[in-house]
C-alpha cells in the first residue's frame, strides 16, 4: 500500500501571546525570533495515522509539502517520525499559497508520484484555521473523502474510518485510493526516535520539485491564487475587566463569589 | 459580478423545524440581502421536506429553495456536495452561506473546489462594504491571535461558512409568506463512493453543552476524572452542563465531546466557569461569547484571569464546596 501524507510548515501555533506579532501594513504575521516553526500538529497526527497503518498492514509512506526552500525541514522531520520518503514541491512562482494554489499544486504533484491508495491531510494548518486543502485535494483528485477522523483501520482493502460529529462520531467504509483528513481526536503522535533523527540528517537529500517538474502552467496558478483575498489582519483585543474576588480565605471568597453572581443577576 | 443575486443561506433542519444554527444564518442573511437590496433565499435539501419551507419563511427568507430526493435522506458527504453546487450553479446567488458545523464544514470546501470560487470558513462576522458592494469576510486565524477580513472579488458565488453562535438569530414574523421552488438535481446512489455503517452519539447526561446557561469547564489542573466528579456536582446544583479544555479529553478523563475551543464547541452561556484551565488562545475562542466568564485557578498569574470577569484564585478542590454549599444555601433561602 502506498500513503501519501501531505505536510505543512507553520508558525509555532502555542507561541505567547504577547510575542505574536504582525505588520498590519503588509497583512502579514512577523515570524518570531527565537520561537521555530513547526510541523502542523494535525499533519504530525496524520503522519501518525500512517505509520499505524504501515505496521499493521505493510505500507510505504511518503511525506509531501508544498512551500519555499526554508520548509525543508518539515520533511526531515517527518522522515525523523518515520516516513520512508519525503517530498518538496517548491518554486520561486509558489508565492501567494492560498488554498486552492496549494491544492492545485499538490494535485499535480501527487498525480506525478502516480500510484497511491491513501491520501492523508490535517483537518486543518493550525496558522490560518482553513481546512480547505484537503477536501480540495480529493475533489481535484476525483477521490472519495472522509474528513476529521478519530481512527483509521484497513481490512479488506477498504478502510474503516470513525469520523468526528458533534454528537459524537460516525464509521464510514471506504475503498481505494481515498483522502481522509485526521483531527486531534486521533490523539498524540509519536516522537522522532533517536535512529529517524539520525536517518533524516544524514538520509539522502530530498527531492525538491518545481512547478515545471510538476506540470504546473505557472499563469493558472496565477488566475486561481486571487479568489479570495486578505483586505486587513489584526489583533483582537478580547481582555475583560477581570475583579479579584476577595475573602480572608478560600472558603469566604467563594462564598463571596457566588453570592456576587447572584447580586449581579448571572444566575 | 453579472448574473449573480441575492442571499442564499444552506439551512438544516430537525423534526421538521429550522436549526438555531439555521435561524442565525437567516438574521445575518437577512442583514446582507438588506444591505444589498436584493433578495434572500433559503436552500433546503433533503428527503420529504416540502413541509418545512413555511417555517423558513417565519424566520425571514424571501424564497425557499427545495433540493427533495430519497438519497438525501440522510447527510451523506459526495451527494450533498453533488446537491448543493449544483442547486448553487442553477441559482447563481451572489453571496452563499453555510454553516460551520458537521455538514458545513464537509462540504464547503468540496463545493468551493466544485465551482471554482473562493472560500471563507467559519467567519465570525459578515458585512457588506457599502462602496464595493463586496462581502466583508471575518474570521480567526491563528488560534484566535489575530483576525483577518477577506473578500472575495473575481469569484461569485462569494462562499463563506458561518461560525454558529457567532450571529444573532433571525427574529420570528409568522406572518411572512413567500414562494417555494423545486430545483432538481441527478442524483443516482452511486455517487455515494463511501458506506455509513453506523452512528455512535455519545451519551450526555443531562443539558446539551452549546444549550447550556451555564457551563461549568474543568482543565488539566483537575488533575483526574475524580476531580471532574465535583466539577458535575457544582454544574448540576446550577442547572448547567460540564465542559473541558482538550487536556482532559486527550488524558481521557472526559469524553472527546465534552472540548471547548478552536477545535471543539463553541459555547455562548450567561456563566462560564474556567477552573484548572490556564487560558490558551485555541481555549478561550470557544467562549469568549459568555456573558459573564468566571476563573478559578491556584495561580495568580494564569492568563485566563486576562479574559474573566472573576477572577478566584484557589485550589479548585476548596474553592467548589463553598461554591456548591453557598448556592445551595442562596436557594434555600
Ligand atoms: C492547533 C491547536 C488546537 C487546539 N485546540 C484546542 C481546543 O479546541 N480546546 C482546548 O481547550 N485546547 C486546544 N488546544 C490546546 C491548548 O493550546 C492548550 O494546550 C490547552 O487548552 C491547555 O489545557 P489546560 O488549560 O486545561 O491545561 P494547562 O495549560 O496545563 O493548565 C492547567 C491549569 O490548571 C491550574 N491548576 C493546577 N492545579 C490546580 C488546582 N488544584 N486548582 C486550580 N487550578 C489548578 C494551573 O495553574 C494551570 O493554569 C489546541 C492546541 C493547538 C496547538
Ligand atoms: N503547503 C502545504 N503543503 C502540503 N500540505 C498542505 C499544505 N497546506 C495545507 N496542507 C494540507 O492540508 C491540510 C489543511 O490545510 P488548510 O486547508 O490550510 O487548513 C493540512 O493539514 C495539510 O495536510
Amino acid at each position: 500500500m502506498n500513503i501519501i501524507v501531505c505536510i505543512k510548515q507553520i508558525m509555532d501555533p502555542e507561541i505567547p501571546t504577547g510575542k505574536f506579532k504582525i505588520d498590519p501594513e503588509a497583512n502579514r504575521v512577523i515570524p518570531s525570533e527565537g520561537i521555530p516553526p513547526v510541523i502542523n500538529p494535525f499533519d504530525a497526527q496524520a503522519i501518525e495515522v500512517a505509520l499505524r497503518l504501515k505496521e499493521a498492514n505493510g505500507a510505504n509512506v511518503t511525506a509531501i509539502t508544498v512551500g519555499g526552500q526554508d520548509v525543508e525541514d518539515v520533511v526531515r522531520y517527518a522522515i525523523s517520525m518515520g516516513v520512508d520518503e519525503g517530498i518538496l514541491v517548491s518554486d520561486e512562482a509558489f508565492k501567494a499559497l492560498n488554498s486552492f494554489v496549494t491544492a492545485f499544486i499538490l494535485s499535480r504533484a501527487i498525480s506525478r508520484i502516480g500510484q497511491y491508495d491513501l491520501i492523508l491531510c490535517g483537518r486543518q494548518a493550525a496558522d490560518r484555521d482553513a481546512g480547505h486543502v484537503g477536501l480540495m485535494l480529493g475533489e481535484m483528485l476525483n477521490l472519495p473523502i472522509i474528513t476529521m477522523a478519530k481512527a483509521v483501520t484497513l481490512s479488506s482493502d477498504k478502510f474503516r474510518v470513525e469520523h468526528v460529529i458533534t454528537e459524537g462520531y460516525q464509521v464510514y467504509e471506504v475503498g481505494m485510493p481515498a483522502l481522509i483528513t485526521i483531527s486531534d481526536e486521533i490523539g498524540p503522535p509519536r516522537r522522532p526516535s533517536g535512529w529517524g533523527v539520525i536517518a533524516a540528517a544524514m538520509g539522502k537529500e530530498i527531492p525538491t520539485w518545481s512547478a515545471q517538474d510538476i506540470g504546473v502552467n505557472l499563469s493558472d496558478v496565477d488566475i486561481k491564487s486571487v479568489r479570495s483575498e486578505t483586505i486587513r489582519l489584526f489583533i483582537p483585543d478580547s481582555r475583560r475587566k477581570g475583579e479579584v474576588i476577595q475573602g480572608n480565605n478560600v472558603a469566604e471568597a467563594s462564598a463571596n463569589l457566588m453570592a456576587r453572581l447572584r447580586a449581579d443577576g448571572i444566575i | 459580478m453579472a448574473g449573480y443575486r441575492g442571499v442564499l443561506a444552506f439551512i438544516e433542519t430537525a423534526e421538521g423545524k429550522v436549526t438555531s444554527t439555521g435561524r442565525e444564518m437567516l438574521g445575518v442573511g437577512r442583514l446582507l440581502a438588506d444591505a444589498l437590496g436584493e433578495t434572500l433565499d433559503a436552500l433546503l435539501v433533503g428527503s420529504d421536506i416540502e413541509g418545512v419551507g413555511r417555517d423558513v419563511f417565519s424566520f425571514g427568507a424571501d424564497r425557499v429553495f427545495l433540493v427533495s430526493d430519497s438519497l438525501l435522506a440522510k447527510y451523506h458527504p459526495d451527494l450533498y456536495t453533488i446537491a448543493v453546487s449544483d442547486a448553487c450553479k442553477q441559482i447563481l446567488p451572489s453571496i452563499f452561506l453555510l454553516p460551520q458545523d458537521d455538514v458545513g464544514r464537509d462540504i464547503a470546501p468540496r463545493v468551493a473546489a466544485k465551482l471554482e470560487i473562493g472560500l471563507a470558513t467559519d467567519c465570525i462576522d459578515l458585512a457588506i462594504d457599502p462602496d464595493t458592494r463586496l462581502l466583508l469576510q471575518t474570521r480567526r486565524v491563528y488560534g484566535g491571535n489575530a483576525t483577518e477580513v477577506l473578500v472575495s472579488r473575481n469569484a461569485f458565488p462569494q462562499l463563506v461558512t458561518v461560525k454558529p453562535r457567532a450571529m444573532a438569530q433571525a427574529k420570528t414574523d409568522s406572518n411572512k409568506q413567500g414562494e417555494i421552488i423545486t430545483i432538481s438535481v441527478k442524483l443516482d446512489a452511486s455517487m455515494a463512493r463511501s458506506k455509513l455503517l453506523e452512528t455512535v452519539k455519545e451519551e450526555i447526561k443531562g443539558i446539551k453543552l452549546e444549550d447550556a446557561k451555564v457551563v461549568v469547564a474543568g482543565g488539566r489542573g483537575i488533575g483526574g476524572p475524580e476531580g471532574f466528579t465535583l466539577i458535575h456536582e457544582l454544574a448540576e446544583v446550577l442547572g448547567g452542563a460540564v465542559g473541558a479544555s482538550r487536556a482532559p479529553c486527550d488524558e481521557g478523563w472526559v469524553p472527546t465531546s465534552y472540548k471547548i475551543g478552536q477545535t471543539g464547541k463553541v459555547v455562548t452561556p450567561d456563566l462560564y466557569i474556567a477552573i484548572g484551565i490556564s487560558g490558551a488562545l485555541q481555549h478561550t475562542v470557544g467562549s469568549l461569547g459568555s456573558r459573564c466568564i468566571v476563573a478559578i485557578n491556584n495561580d495568580p498569574e494564569a492568563k485566563i484571569f486576562g479574559v474573566s470577569d472573576f477572577k478566584l484564585v484557589a485550589d479548585y478542590r476548596d474553592a467548589l464546596p463553598a461554591l456548591i454549599n453557598k448556592y445551595k444555601e442562596i436557594i434555600s433561602s
